[in-house]
């Protein structure tokens, strides 16, 4: 049981950086309909960041991390700006090569600027561990849930109540009513881009101090985010959260009872089933078209 | 125009062409290091080739091709080290096992489409990729697997010079055959299927078989490469299933030009010097590697040769 619980504590931390990433995914697939292979990439920027402020310019844990976060955001709205843009109308197949190809850019660009080797950041309060109901809980695990929780609240009021929430979904729906009422929908992808990317950021902020950073870690990340995407139906945030935790629990379930050595290959197999079943996802209204 | 029964037997002159410059280039390769570039360079084409016909005539996606190139390698290995198979049928039948495979992988994830497949065909990369370097037992793990010398009737094939050439077989026979693939009914159908599944399937195309079986002949093409590869360098490491390696056969097919045999050829080629001439500046590898993908993708999406044969004709309109 003891074991149950710590298994459980450790996937729900790994299932909310999912999540997050998820979000990311969800968010630009819904404004522009493309699939971002970088998303990853900025998991990675933003945790690369906060190092590069914190051990190189010497600034307080507290100023680089929003600075982080608003840099990423820029680097999301300078690919959406550069190479998303002036593609408009192109197949999947060709925005997935795009995407894809900005994503070993970025980290190629990280590996020259950082070199290969791993970098940790200080937890945000304190290294001691916490025990409850026998499993030991990092409390930098907390602050990931807790920040998962804080998004969600942030999304569902940020959709349904304000000016840009609202063009966006409506962005979603249908590009073309969206631009005949009035709503600047590039500006919304720019938006949708800069946003996703800050997501990102958080994400990686949030887990560097468990998990480590270094220049190629969003490869793994980004496509268990993908995963928790799909896992939840393409274009559905909520479902993408849902999705990611999903994703985070079965794999820590997976690697403490079944084989540590095949615990990457969890999301996949799951992916592959959920294709093959029911590829409108989990967490979708059944009768959607999405294949 | 000639006709198209005069031009089906009319041997195609790219062929010709490419076939004279293998049979050309042994006279000016210095050493063994460059005919040894030159086999992984061919050996790269055989799979664009097959992946071309999958991304660029039928337009469906794949990122997990390097899973079908390395089982290839490492069931043609196992097959001649664990059951003495001879070499030659090690290959063949390696080449069968990965099209069974590819069969039914094919069946349930080809109904996808765009995205879905793309992750569909990155997840199965990624488990083979995982399987391969686990599985110490069978595949030697990370460290890689040695591979018995190539033997034909008791001659063991092990020099790179004689590998020189029959790589460069192997590939003038994967360009006739996906050129007479093309210009069959099954290419046409293909290529129907890439403008409109719903116009395709109106003209009586079975869309998930003919899905399917373009499916299987790219993974075989790969296989086929796969064994090649690991009997010419006797040596064979789980790198070659990973999802980069994927990725970097897609780059070679999408720079060389979607829908172009030669483009696929012209494609590895490039991206295969390139490595090797940025091998002394491997930091830099992705970055470039990154930036001609999107570069390309961007500002000349149709590729290399195409876009060059659409300039010269312009030209020669003028």
């Amino acid at each position: 049981m003891d074991d149950f619980l710590q298994y459980l504590f450790s996937g729900l931390t790994r299932g909310a950086v999912f999540a997050i990433v998820g979000v990311g995914f969800a968010m630009i697939y819904n404004a522009s309909k493309v699939i971002n292979f970088a998303q990853g990439e900025f998991v990675m920027i933003g945790g690369m960041s906060v190092v590069f402020l914190t051990a190189q310019l010497g600034l307080p844990l507290l100023a680089a991390i929003p600075c982080a976060i608003v840099a990423t955001a820029a680097v999301g709205c300078l690919l959406q700006r550069l190479a998303i843009d002036r593609v408009r109308n192109a197949s999947p197949v060709t925005l997935i090569i795009i995407t894809i190809g900005i994503s070993i850019l970025l980290r190629g660009l990280a590996e020259i600027a950082m070199g290969k080797r791993d970098y940790a950041l200080p937890p945000f309060s304190g290294e001691s561990q916490m025990t409850v109901f026998g499993a030991s809980i990092n409390p930098q695990s907390l602050w990931v849930i807790a920040s998962l929780l804080l998004l969600m609240l942030f999304l569902k009021l940020f959709f349904d109540k304000t000016k840009y929430g609202k063009a966006m979904r409506a962005t979603a729906q249908n590009p073309m009513a969206a631009q005949i009422v009035g709503i600047n929908t590039r500006f919304i992808l720019l938006l949708s881009f800069g946003l996703s990317a800050a997501l990102g950021a958080m994400a990686g902020i949030l887990t560097a101090p468990i998990t480590l950073t270094r220049y190629d870690i969003g490869v793994m990340l980004g496509l268990k985010g993908f995963c928790a995407a799909i896992l939840g139906g393409l274009g559905n945030p909520l479902g993408a959260v849902s999705g990611g935790v999903l994703l985070g629990v079965l794999e820590a379930l997976a690697s403490g009872y079944l084989s540590s050595a095949y615990q990457d290959a969890v999301a996949f197999v799951i992916i592959l089933i959920v294709l093959s079943v029911r590829p409108e996802g989990l967490f979708t209204a059944q009768g959607a078209e999405r294949v | 125009m000639s006709s198209p029964v005069a031009r089906k037997r009319r041997v195609d002159p790219g062929l010709l062409l490419l076939a004279a410059i293998l049979l050309a280039l042994p006279l000016i390769l210095p050493n063994r290091f460059y005919y040894d570039l030159s086999v992984k360079l061919m050996i790269n084409a055989i799979v664009c080739i097959g992946l071309n016909l999958l991304i660029g005539y039928a337009g469906q996606i794949s990122l997990g091709h390097a899973a079908f190139f390395a089982l290839g390698g490492y069931a043609s290995a196992l097959l001649a080290e664990r059951l003495g198979f001879p070499s030659l049928l090690a290959l063949v039948c390696s080449a069968a096992l990965v099209g069974l495979l590819a069969y039914l992988v094919a069946r349930p994830i080809l109904r996808l489409k765009g995205n879905y497949l793309a992750m569909a065909t990155l997840g199965f990369g990624i488990i083979v990729s995982i399987l391969v370097n686990q599985e110490l037992w069978l595949s030697g793990g990370p460290d890689g697997k040695p591979v018995q010398a190539f033997s034909l009737f008791s001659f063991s094939i092990s020099k790179v010079e004689h590998w020189y050439f029959i790589v460069a077989l192997a590939l003038l026979a994967a360009v006739w055959l996906a050129l007479n693939l093309i210009n069959s009914a099954f290419g046409r159908a293909l290529r129907a299927l890439h403008s409109s599944e719903t116009a395709a399937a109106a003209m009586a195309i079975d869309i998930a078989a003919t899905k399917a079986r373009v499916f299987v002949v790219s993974a075989i093409f790969a296989a086929v490469a796969g064994s090649l590869f690991a009997y010419a360098e006797r040596f064979i490491t789980p790198g070659e299933a990973g999802f980069i390696r994927s990725i970097e056969l897609v780059t070679m097919v999408v720079l060389g030009g979607m829908a172009s045999i030669y483009g696929a050829v012209v494609g590895a080629g490039v991206l295969t010097l390139l490595g090797q001439a940025l091998a002394n500046f491997s930091e830099y590898k992705h970055v470039i590697l990154g930036a001609i993908l999107v570069t390309v993708m961007v500002f000349m999406p149709l590729g290399l040769v195409p876009t060059l044969r659409h300039m010269f004709k312009g030209a020669v309109a003028k």
